[in-house]
């Protein structure tokens, strides 16, 4: 179930028009044009709304993408660097978003620190394709897997706060 | 010492090492090369000399015969196990591969050429808990070359299920397979490859691969899918409807207790796209199965039953025997085992599996029987009423027309789909739409996304 929250963070987010994977040369170019708006919307969305709470970038090809992302949790900052590829097959499957630091940590991880989705993530995606980008990614993949996980782990003692230079 | 004295000693530590590498590592290395056809040259290296040599003096006329015989040892005691040991120095069972009890299936009439599987080549992408079982299950059966695809290491986890020894740990799956299938077959030739395959560059590099590395240079004969996830699976999809390449797919469910295996011959049946995942019912409510704190479950059981049917049917599609099985599920609870055929999509979301089923459509009607003819029968059940994609997984999405198309894919009693695709002309309740400027470049954008 997708709650409230998700849902009104989507909302917000643009929805892609131009269905097109990095095999497809020239409209590739365009849909990475639609991720990067779509993308920009979410961040300044949760800006506003006092929620920031990721950074990402790409190569230039667009295919692989790379940044933080941080949970704030009785005050404290946790950050962690987030990863993932295009696959071939994007946008029909969704792009399988890596912690990688966290890799081992807990049980809700695949190899290499991919994150395991909950139930109504692959559905959802599959009934919005290609109207979901990378911005529906996080906010319906990496947000309440954040918002589940991190509390967890910093009370299991797996995740501790670390000091960082920068606010 | 002399020099002659320090190299004697050389060889005895090298032996020594050699000695204590095999018990450390416990992978028996070959002791020798392979012998594909037995010589009665009299050398040292020669195992077969001395009995090719009752061929050469007149005494038996087709020595060589000995390889195609099965003798079964009842009783493996004092006599018995001298007994075995006596027919495997006499070159019995020296060789898995054109070993005799599988040769024994053509002497019964089950297989009229069996030892056309050396001529063969299968890629198996996924060397998990599936496709390692798989390639065992194709060494000991002498395929002839195999294609190997993976980028995981082995770990300790993977102990539950089969093929992988606790001392492979660390080692990347494609490597430490390899080293225990050549060391079981030396006859099959290997190749593997350490990546993901959905990755661009790995992509394409996996196209060439399984359309130029047979045993004569072409398309291998068949590739297997045992990976465990939708976008590995959607990937190799694409790869062999645009390639035009037969292929299985096999998976076992995330609570491991369902399976299933499915034959895709572009054109001719539903691709992976055609619709969305299947399930096997489990006869678990879905709602109740908890999921908290883990992603998967696995079971030795489910996943060497998966491999069995899966090598099982390669072997009837590449040998042509019996009758290859499109869909087949299993679920574990119930001990049910339904099969179908799914018909193709028309309105595929993949454009070169519409292409397909355009060509396969021109072909004269008898050499469309002629595609299926190692696969005729199986049970052809179609219900174009069934009600299928009745499962709805999240309830605050509109329930959709779940038939949309013609998709009339003929599933039967015990198979769903995992979820249901909305109409493309349906608009979603999440709409929102976008007004995006197509007039700036993808640089700027990717500048105003850093200064954020």
């Amino acid at each position: 179930m997708v709650d409230d929250s998700t849902k009104k963070s989507l909302s917000g987010i643009p929805l892609l028009k131009t269905k097109a994977g990095p095999r497809d040369k020239d409209l590739w170019v365009q849909r990475l044009k639609e991720e990067y708006q779509g993308l920009i919307q979410y961040v300044q969305n949760n800006k506003s709304a006092d929620n920031d709470w990721f950074r990402l970038e790409s190569n230039k090809e667009g295919t692989r993408w790379f940044g933080k992302c941080w949970y704030i949790h009785n005050l404290l900052k946790y950050e962690f660097d987030v990863e993932f590829d295009i696959p071939v097959t994007y946008p029909t499957t969704a792009p399988e978003i890596a912690l990688p630091e966290l890799d081992g940590k807990t049980a809700k991880m695949f190899r290499g620190g991919k994150i395991c989705l909950s139930d109504h993530f692959k559905p959802l995606w599959a009934r919005n394709v290609p109207r979901f980008g990378i911005a529906h990614a996080m906010a319906l993949g990496l947000g309440p897997w954040l918002a589940v996980e991190i509390p967890d782990l910093i009370e299991k003692g797996i995740v501790s706060y670390k000091e960082k230079s920068e606010g | 010492m002399t020099l002659v004295q320090l190299q004697q000693r050389i060889k005895e530590l090298e032996e020594q090492l050699k000695q204590e590498r095999i018990k450390h590592e416990g992978v028996q290395q070959p002791v020798r090369d392979k012998i594909s056809q037995m010589s009665s040259e009299v050398v040292d290296s020669n195992p077969y000399s001395r009995l090719m040599a009752l061929k050469r003096m007149g005494i038996v006329d087709n020595y060589e015969k000995i390889r195609e015989f099965t003798v079964a040892v009842v009783g493996v005691g004092g006599v018995g196990s001298v007994t075995a040991e006596m027919l495997t120095r006499c070159g019995i069972v020296l060789f898995p591969c054109s070993c005799s009890r599988l040769m024994a299936l053509k002497r019964m009439g089950i297989v009229d050429n069996y030892e056309k599987i050396r001529e063969f080549t299968v890629a198996v992408v996924g060397v998990g808990g599936v496709g390692s079982v798989t390639a065992e299950m194709l060494t000991r059966c002498g395929i002839g070359k195999l294609l190997l695809f993976d980028y995981d290491k082995v770990e300790l986890a993977n102990m539950n299920r089969l093929f992988f020894q606790p001392h492979q740990a660390g080692l990347s799956k494609v490597e430490a397979a390899a080293k225990t299938l050549v060391s079981i077959n030396p006859d099959v030739a290997m190749e593997t490859y350490n990546y993901n395959i959905t990755t661009m560059d790995n992509f394409q590099d996996f196209m060439n691969r399984i359309s130029h590395s047979s045993l004569s240079g072409g398309p291998v004969d068949l590739v297997l899918s045992c990976v465990d996830n939708f976008e590995a699976r959607m990937a190799i999809n694409s790869a062999c409807n645009e390639l035009n390449m037969s292929w299985f797919e096999s998976g076992v469910s995330e609570n491991a207790v369902s399976g299933h295996i499915q034959f895709i011959v572009p054109g001719d049946t539903a691709c992976f796209a055609c619709a969305p995942p299947l399930i096997v019912a489990s006869n678990i409510d879905e709602k109740t199965l908890k999921r908290d704190g883990v992603c998967a479950a696995s079971l030795p059981t489910t996943m060497g039953i998966v491999a069995g049917f899966l090598v099982q049917n390669t072997l009837k599609y590449l040998l042509g025997f019996g009758e290859v099985t499109y869909y087949l599920g299993y679920s574990a609870l119930t001990d049910f085992f339904p099969t179908m055929r799914l018909r193709p999509n028309t309105m595929c979301d993949d454009n070169h599996c519409r292409q397909r089923q355009v060509e396969f459509q021109a072909k004269p009607p008898v050499q469309k029987e002629e595609t299926g003819a190692a696969v005729s029968g199986g049970n052809e059940v179609v219900h174009e009423d069934n009600d299928w994609g009745i499962t709805l997984v999240d309830e605050t999405i509109e329930v959709e027309d779940s038939r949309h198309g013609d998709v009339a894919l003929g599933l039967v009693a015990g198979i769903k789909t995992a979820y249901s695709i909305p109409a493309p002309e349906v608009s979603s309740t999440l709409t929102n739409e976008a007004n995006l400027d197509s007039s700036i470049s993808l640089e700027e954008l990717m500048a105003q996304m850093k200064s954020i």
